[in-house]
């Protein structure tokens, strides 16, 4: 596995939520992890949000300069740059939604041509403009474009939040598989959260990654 | 329908769309964006105008146009996009045209910030502009009743010739939930004979306008229009209650805070302390009567704001005098915790045995 990995997808597709998961499962193995914030579109429920919580699991969080401030600049930090020169690092970048978001990627494209990587697309079936085969792909080949790097898997995140079934999540599947055949990228797991484990797997084989509910609104326990 | 997951200001474009809306003129502001977005990718598939106009002001002098055509027409803003078309709405009012407006609230006064607020309450139900004018203002507190609210205000809009606002904090518009859209059914409209259309050589000009040049004209134009705000307070009040029958205290809180005030309702009530809410729908015309009602009963109530107190005017005005009115409230962009309200809760209860 490459040390980098990239979650990029449509905006409210889940990125933040599976990768905030994701680098707690890196640092839970052993890892040294520093998790990325790129998002420049998003202006609230980010993975800034949860940077106390990260610190104090041992993971660094790297975010826009002034995210979650009132200053809507989205300016990147320069020690950013460290991801790409300390190797011993594992990093996981949370990128902002839909091709705008993955523009940010773009000005990193000369280190990234240095370096594998691992980039993810988050597809939530739930979420009208990636309900179908086509308008997935549609999606897929705009993130390409604009962040200058290729999507190298497919994570199905299907969820209508907290009204999510596990024939939703199943549906969102097949759909992805779909996906992940036509344009012959490796379908890489389901994410769903813990408690849906149990009842999923008689459903499938397929590989899944359980997911914690760390992005909480305030009326939610 | 099948539910599909969606942010609020999506779901509310998308509902506007679904409503007939046809013309949508917006200028990008935090954090109302989104709805711009969604617009300018959606409107062209339905054969529908996106215009991103140069500014906040041309934006609502387009809807102004628009809706003098008797077509269905919209912006968005947020608060200083919104002070910047208060001159337009004063005279889409005065011209009797209905349009609908949505505010997703940000911090202020002044560039304030990008952060959820509800300091925008005096502006929407008192005073956006200058004249004897209401706008109706819904304030819907789920995703869904965004979808909801929306398409409802278009009917409104028309059914009374009325500008209506629709008011959400940011926080509403950021966030996601499911949502199915086709669960409103419509209202019966009355034809827009008034419309500036082309008369087809069959029936004389319409003229729309705000300018009367006689008082006495100009009186009773505002006059008639008061009537028919007068029929509002009577036919279109909404709001929702819950535990008001045995309440001890009364919360009255609206949008997003109105779900974080029944957390902390649940918690006190798990605490012994019998607390009730009544979340405002409509914030114009304001429910005065189902709180007047409700403080025969009642001891107290608590306003819950992300302000430092607007909403509670309205409350103090409807309790008249009943029973005591506190307060409590957030601003600037910061959210109070169902804690935070539980522990006001606790105060008042302490003092009212």
């Amino acid at each position: 596995m490459d040390r980098i990995t990239i979650f990029v997808g449509h905006y409210g597709s889940g990125k933040t939520e599976v990768a905030v998961n994701y680098a707690i499962k890196l640092k839970e193995e052993g890892n040294d992890v520093i998790i990325v914030d790129l998002d420049i579109v998003n202006a609230y429920y980010r993975t800034k949000d949860n940077e106390k919580m990260l610190n104090e699991m041992g993971i660094e969080v790297i975010s826009p300069t002034y995210a979650n401030t009132n200053v809507d600049i989205p300016s990147l930090p320069a020690h950013l740059l460290k991801v790409f020169a300390d190797k011993t690092k594992k990093v996981v970048f949370d990128v902002g939604g839909d091709d705008a978001g993955a523009t940010a990627l773009g000005r990193f494209f000369g280190y990234f041509s240095q370096e594998k990587y691992q980039m993810y697309s988050v597809i939530n079936t739930k979420r009208p403009l990636t309900d179908n085969k086509e308008n997935i792909i549609m999606m897929i080949r705009d993130i390409n474009i604009n962040s200058r790097l290729e999507i190298t898997g497919l994570i199905n995140n299907t969820n209508l939040s907290y009204e999510t079934s596990c024939e939703d999540i199943l549906k969102g599947e097949e759909i992805v598989l779909s996906v992940a055949e036509e344009i012959k990228l490796p379908f890489i797991f389901t994410s769903l959260l813990e408690e849906k484990v149990s009842e999923y797997k008689k459903k499938t084989d397929s590989k899944l990654f359980p997911l914690k509910k760390y992005l909480k609104l305030p009326w939610q326990n | 329908m099948e539910k599909v997951l969606m942010k609020g200001n999506e779901a509310i474009a998308e509902a506007a769309i679904r409503a007939g809306c046809r013309h949508f003129y917006g200028y990008p502001i935090t954090p109302q964006t989104e709805v711009s977005a969604y617009m300018a990718k959606n409107m062209p598939k339905v054969g529908g105008l996106f215009m991103q106009a140069e500014s906040e002001i041309a934006a609502i002098n387009m809807v102004y146009g628009s809706a003098s055509a008797g077509v269905r027409a919209m912006t968005s803003s947020s608060s200083p996009g919104i002070s910047l078309k208060a001159e337009g709405i004063s005279y889409i009012a005065g011209a009797d045209l209905p349009c609908v407006i949505l505010n997703i609230v940000r911090g202020g006064p002044g560039l304030g910030g990008i952060q959820p607020a509800q300091s925008d309450y005096f502006q929407a139900t008192k005073g956006l502009a200058h004249g004897d004018f209401k706008l109706v203002v819904l304030a819907p507190s789920s995703i869904q009743e965004c979808v909801d609210l929306t398409m409802e205000a278009f009917d409104i809009a028309d059914q009374y010739r009325m500008p209506v606002m629709i008011m959400g904090d940011g926080m509403l518009g950021q966030m996601m939930e499911p949502v199915t859209f086709g669960s409103y059914e419509g209202r019966k409209l009355p034809e827009k004979t008034w419309a500036t259309n082309g008369t087809g050589l069959k029936r004389a000009h319409n003229v729309i306008n705000s300018l009367y040049i006689d008082p006495d004209t100009l009186e009773k134009t505002v006059l008639d229009r008061d009537k028919m705000y007068q029929k509002i307070k009577e036919t279109e009040v909404k709001y929702e209650t819950e535990n008001i029958e045995d309440a001890d205290i009364i919360m009255v809180a609206y949008g997003t805070i109105g779900r974080i005030v029944k957390n902390a309702m649940k918690k006190a009530r798990e605490e012994g302390i019998k607390v009730g809410l009544i979340r405002p729908v409509t914030l114009w015309p304001f429910p005065e009567k189902v709180i007047n009602e409700a403080a025969d009963k009642a001891k107290a109530f608590i306003s819950v704001e992300m302000s430092t107190g607007q909403m509670v005017e309205d409350v103090k005005l409807a309790v008249n005098g009943k029973a005591k009115v506190d307060f409590y409230g957030r601003t600037g962009g910061v959210i109070p915790s169902p804690d935070e309200i539980l522990a006001k809760i606790k105060e008042v209860a302490g003092g009212i045995e």
